[in-house]
């Protein structure tokens, strides 16, 4: 597989800060590429630098294989990008069809408009002005202006932040059927979730470094070959609990094993009911929780 | 420079001014009710007696006698004039009421002037002997003379705030980090904001002045198209101030500012409310680096002298070489400015 976009040695310094420490890895065609991290990780500084919207310190960042320099990338570059921002405003009094067609007028190529409003689902708002607009009709005008000249390339950058939970699943959804279109998709995201459900390829950061990077697949069978076992509180005898150093968490014991089976019989051989038990694998927040300690939605 | 990217933008800010009814009301109301306000105010001549203009036309050979008998009635202001055309001139738009050459045992009135009739009539034993010449003009009101001033100084906060707050405004919010990630230039983005704001700028301007005219019935000696010229080149020159003054700046605070330490100066120092004429030669230097001043000052001279663009060419020429200055600088500084 042709590798889309290349990181090589990025480090960023603000005032007295090092917001991305020499960090490198590969962007593969047509892969949906992860930055995962908690507020403050460097994500969002990482995602700039590639876009070039900001300038790196050192390293270099080429886009199949033409260096950017992290400079504003050159107008070639430009057209075969999309961009959406975590935080970003839009033109006040203008409707959501005359932004359209202002970001169009910047792009030799476009999607036709018509294929852009379906695909982000913008019908019902087409007309209304920018600032009417609810988070998520925002959010989908924000990913079809990243979308207007049918880049190869997408950075999204905390798309669902702010949006509920039925808005978020929705945007999960087009953006699954932009990756059903072999597109390139960067994407930087807090949720472990959303990562789950949408990235072939993720690197966790903290502090502005990698700390791990991989498939989902590959980062969870290198760090956990255990499940857990959950209990109501109630149900487990302190004694056991404290004997075999199982975690009690609020209102339940939390029990990690790698033999499930083995476990549940050493549980009904100490008469220890099984009503309300629940077993579930690791997933990313584990992962994330295993490796910086930090927990990720209250990081900030 | 891609024309298509320039002119999106371009109707884009134009949309959203026009859409922006309370920016747009104030526009072209603020002018109007202050110039109604002016009107009102100085709605009577203001003038605590007639004026006679004395000129002598011979250095040093003053006619004391002569001088003394017609100083002696009451409430008439004498004004020495040393050249009989500046004199006239101002018999012309009846600033004052007789024109007297005691030396050549002449003297003038305003036939269109009601006050020039009367003073004539209370010195017609004294103007025995004395050639009578008339001459006609209109009078110029208050409102005529401060229009120029209003408009110009209505121009400037339009200019300033409209490009140099939006600017900081559009940075903050970071819709020019949103433009920045697409193929569009500084070059495309700064045009097409410098020149929406002109055309807002004209447009308006145009229409307040007609919309005043058709209820003041403006004095104009001048031509209306150099009116127009000077009124572009002096939009343009604030504009590009305006420019100068947002290009780095991310604060609302700041840009607030100072817009208000560039505009207020020009609000007090330009002429737009009264002439400086008379002042300290130091605070009329420095008036003469302030852009609205030569708005103010050329328009003035088109709309009451008359003069052509060649007359006031050293207005014309401040205008253009404050604007290539401001406009260099401004776009050699300018930032996008996404870094954090």
């Amino acid at each position: 597989m042709s590798v889309a976009i290349c990181v090589q040695e990025l480090t960023k310094h603000y005032k007295g800060i090092t917001a991305v420490r020499n960090i490198s890895f590969n962007v593969e065609q047509g892969r949906c590429f992860g930055l995962l991290g908690p507020n403050g990780a460097g994500k969002t500084t990482t995602i700039e630098l590639m876009e070039g919207i900001i300038s790196p310190t050192s390293g270099n960042i080429s886009y199949k294989n033409e260096s950017a320099q992290g400079k504003k990338v050159d107008e070639t570059t430009s057209q075969q990008i999309g961009i959406q921002f975590q935080h970003t405003a839009l033109q006040d009094f203008l409707t959501v069809k005359e932004t359209l067609n202002l970001f169009s007028s910047f792009y030799e190529r476009t999607l036709p408009q018509e294929q852009l409003i379906e695909l982000c689902d913008l019908n019902d708002f087409l007309n209304r002005d920018n600032r009417l607009l609810s988070g998520g009709q925002r959010q989908r005008l924000l990913l079809a202006l990243a979308l207007i000249n049918d880049p190869e390339i997408i950075f999204l950058d905390e798309p669902t932040t702010g949006l509920d939970p039925h808005a978020r699943r929705n945007f999960w959804q087009l953006i699954n059927n932009i990756k059903a279109q072999n597109k390139t998709i960067i994407l930087t995201t807090h949720y472990m979730d959303e990562a789950e459900q949408l990235c072939d390829d993720i690197v966790i950061m903290d502090q502005g470094e990698i700390i791990e990077a991989g498939t989902p697949h590959q980062l969870l069978n290198k760090h956990f070959n255990e499940v857990f076992i959950y209990l109501p509180t109630e149900q487990v005898p302190q004694i056991l609990v404290a004997k075999n150093n199982w975690n009690k968490l609020e209102g339940q014991i939390e029990i990690t094993t790698r033999n499930v089976e083995k476990t549940l019989a050493f549980l009904m051989s100490s008469k220890v009911s099984l009503a309300g038990l629940h077993v579930k694998s690791a997933n990313l927040d584990d992962l994330f929780l295993k490796l910086t300690g930090n927990s990720l939605r209250g990081a900030k | 420079m891609n024309i298509k990217r320039f002119f999106a933008v371009f109707k884009a800010r134009n949309i959203e001014f026009v859409r922006d009814k309370s920016s747009l009301g104030w526009n072209l109301f603020f002018p109007v009710l202050l110039l109604m306000g002016f009107s009102f105010i100085f709605s009577g001549d203001g003038r605590p007696a007639y004026k006679v203009g004395w000129v002598e036309e011979v250095e040093n050979i003053s006619d004391k006698t002569q001088h003394d008998t017609f100083t002696e009635t009451k409430f008439i202001d004498f004004i020495d004039y040393e050249k009989i055309e500046s004199a006239k001139a101002k018999l012309n738009r009846h600033a004052v009421d007789l024109v007297i050459a005691p030396q050549s045992k002449r003297y003038w009135i305003n036939k269109e002037s009601t006050k020039s009739y009367l003073v004539e009539k209370i010195f017609s034993d004294k103007l025995q002997g004395y050639t009578r010449l008339e001459i006609s003009g209109k009078k110029i009101r208050y409102v005529d003379w401060v229009l120029p001033g209003i408009l110009g100084m209505n121009m400037m906060f339009s200019c300033l705030f409209g490009v140099g707050y939006v600017i900081v405004r559009y940075r903050k919010n970071s819709v020019l980090k949103r433009l920045k990630a697409t193929p569009l230039t500084a070059l495309e983005f700064v045009a097409a904001q410098l020149l929406s704001r002109l055309f807002i700028v004209m447009f308006t301007s145009i229409l307040v002045y007609a919309g005043c005219n058709f209820l003041f019935n403006f004095f104009m000696l001048g031509s209306y198209f150099d009116l127009f010229i000077i009124g572009m080149l002096g939009a343009f020159c604030l504009i590009s101030l305006g420019l100068l003054v947002a290009c780095r700046s991310k604060s609302d605070e700041l840009i607030g500012g100072l817009l208000n330490v560039t505009s207020w100066p020009m609000m007090m120092l330009s002429g737009v409310w009264f002439s400086l004429e008379g002042s300290p030669s130091a605070l009329q230097t420095f008036a003469d680096f302030l852009p609205l001043t030569h708005l103010v000052a050329g328009a003035r001279e088109v709309i009451t002298q008359g003069a052509t663009l060649s007359d006031i060419s050293y207005h014309v020429n401040c205008l253009l070489l404050m604007s290539v200055i401001f406009l260099s600088i401004g776009s050699y500084l300018f930032s996008w400015n996404t870094e954090r």
